[in-house]
């Protein structure tokens, strides 16, 4: 009995992980070959070639740039005006509180269609559209809802103890927020950036009805590459698109790990 | 009385500017549906789009009900199936996922995949020439790429399923292990040293535990796909489209006229995921 679950569960997580690892593969095998066609598995030339002229296209290249710009942008945004918000909702009892949490939460389930056609005529009105901090300000929407439940839910578990401690013992108040809690809750800020650079990396049509096809980002060029591009280009594109994911899961797997769950919602693409 | 300020003030900057940003959205959305479009001259309210949607005669109400038909197809699918697979892979192998930190990496890697670009790698997988294609012609079960299933860009949306129920069922596992983490493993137990088999452990424990995160999580499922864009976009056909690809469409068309439908119809998503959401929480609110 104990030897047959043994072999269902081996052969249920193999499975999983093919499943999981086979686009990643696919996005691999199509980029670095040349002429893999039907019906062969596995590329017989390799190269880097098209990886390499697609890193140095100006078009790739500023999309990389616009992208990294508005996901910075939006997520430093998002840490400085959900700090307070958070701090409040995870440490303290007030009436309402409820409420508040339920106006966070409204724009994540929020069909993306009806936030950015609804804020296209009054972005259109006060000449935001096609500008980078109309986009940052849209991505805005899903973003800060995750800021501020990551780091409520940090607050939650935080002890305001040690501040206080500080305090009586005469620290600043910017020798309280660097040298106490900062250090303390660090994991969960970082998680917190991360996830917010990451939620707007991701935006595609939020950017699309704001950005006017004026504001390319990295998405935008990949969501139009798909109608007519090479598979090559296309999943050289994809990879570019995806490293920065799979980097934060790297970096954060720890965290992540033993925190498995902690997410709320998923990432919306 | 200062408390309460400082408490009001921190939450003034966050709140507001979601309040602003999402509560503008939606009055615009709302007013441009009843047909108020000053730039065209047109500053009365009416309901005629909504009329031209839901009973028609028009060419817009044909492909309402049937892009409605088609999402709640779309969504109800792949949220009946993650649920459903979440459930069996936590029934079965759960103890053993929790304690593989690369199974967990894995799901969490998953998670963080944009839909794009998941999507984007489902469609050159099972495309007819794509890699499955091809293992399918190594292994002889397929002579020609033509003989392989249309598993994207189909018109039963199998595509589109396919994709969320990949997407899905990892975030559902992940829900369901930290549920677990946090409550059955001591009643697991003490139910097993009491002499129950495995079943009963199943029936009365580990279910009764696992079901309101479960339905939670689900409907939330249900809301993101029944109003996602990209996904559909790529992977589904002309005809039928899921609403939101027919609401953009009809926003983006040049006739103003059809805006207003636009409109109409992201406002009918946003009712329809709203009370979906409404439920996840209220589902939520009770069990813990």
């Amino acid at each position: 009995m104990q030897h047959i679950s043994r072999i269902t569960f081996h052969a249920s997580r193999i499975t999983l992980y093919v499943l999981l690892l086979a686009p990643i593969a696919v996005f691999l095998l199509h980029a670095f070959s040349v002429r893999w066609f039907y019906p062969q598995v596995v590329p017989t030339e390799w190269t880097v070639e098209p990886f390499l002229r697609q890193l140095g296209t100006p078009r790739t290249r500023m999309a990389l740039v616009s992208s990294l710009q508005i996901g910075l942008l939006t997520s430093g945004l998002a840490l400085l005006v959900g700090y307070p918000a958070a701090r409040t909702l995870g440490l303290r009892e007030f009436p309402g509180k409820g409420l508040a949490f339920l106006l966070v939460f409204l724009p994540t389930v929020m069909p993306p269609v009806a936030i950015g056609i609804g804020l296209n005529i009054l972005f259109l009105r006060l000449g935001l559209t096609g500008t980078v901090l109309g986009v940052t300000l849209v991505h805005l929407v899903p973003v800060l809802p995750y800021v501020v439940f990551t780091l409520a839910s940090v607050f939650a578990r935080y002890d305001p103890n040690f501040e206080h401690q500080a305090r009586v013992l005469g620290a600043s108040p910017a020798q309280i927020f660097f040298g106490v809690t900062l250090p303390l809750i660090l994991p969960g800020m970082l998680v917190a950036t991360l996830f917010a650079f990451l939620v707007s990396w991701s935006q595609y049509l939020l950017t699309l009805l704001i950005g006017g096809g004026q504001v390319i980002t990295l998405p935008i060029l990949l969501f139009s590459t798909v109608s007519g591009g090479n598979p090559t280009t296309i999943s050289v594109l994809s990879l570019l698109f995806v490293a920065p994911p799979i980097l934060f899961i790297l970096l954060t797997a720890r965290y992540l790990t033993s925190e498995a769950g902690g997410y709320e919602v998923t990432v919306r693409g | 009385m200062r408390e309460r300020f400082l408490t009001f003030l921190s939450l003034v900057p966050a709140l507001g500017l979601i309040a602003l940003l999402f509560g503008a959205s939606l009055l615009y959305g709302i007013t441009q549906s009843l047909g108020y479009l000053p730039f065209i001259q047109q500053e009365t309210l009416s309901l005629e789009a909504y009329r031209n949607l839901l009973v028609g005669p028009s060419a817009a109400n044909t492909e309402f009900w049937g892009s409605l038909g088609f999402s709640l197809w779309v969504s109800g699918a792949a949220t009946l199936l993650s649920a459903l697979l979440a459930l069996v892979i936590v029934t079965f192998i759960g103890e053993r996922l929790r304690a593989g930190t690369g199974s967990l990496m894995l799901l969490n890697l998953n998670l963080a995949f944009p839909h794009l670009v998941w999507a984007i790698g489902l469609s050159l997988l099972l495309a007819q020439s794509g890699l499955l294609a091809r293992i399918a012609t190594l292994l002889g079960l397929i002579d020609a790429p033509a003989e392989f299933p249309v598993l994207v860009r189909d018109r039963f949306g199998i595509g589109i399923i396919l994709h969320y129920v990949t997407k899905g069922t990892p975030f559902l596992i992940l829900m369901l292990l930290s549920v677990i983490r946090s409550q059955t493993e001591a009643y697991s137990m003490v139910a097993e040293n009491l002499g129950a088999t495995l079943w009963q452990r199943l029936r009365y424990v580990t279910f009764p535990l696992v079901l309101p995160g479960l339905t939670a999580g689900s409907l939330l499922i249900f809301a993101f796909v029944f109003g996602a864009y990209e996904v559909p976009a790529l992977l589904g056909v002309r005809f039928p489209r899921m609403l939101s690809v027919l609401a953009l469409e009809f926003f983006r068309n040049p006739d103003l006229g059809s805006r207003a439908e636009g409109m109409a119809i992201s406002v009918i998503m946003a009712l329809v995921v709203l009370v979906v959401a409404a439920t996840a929480r209220h589902l939520t609110s009770r069990s813990s």
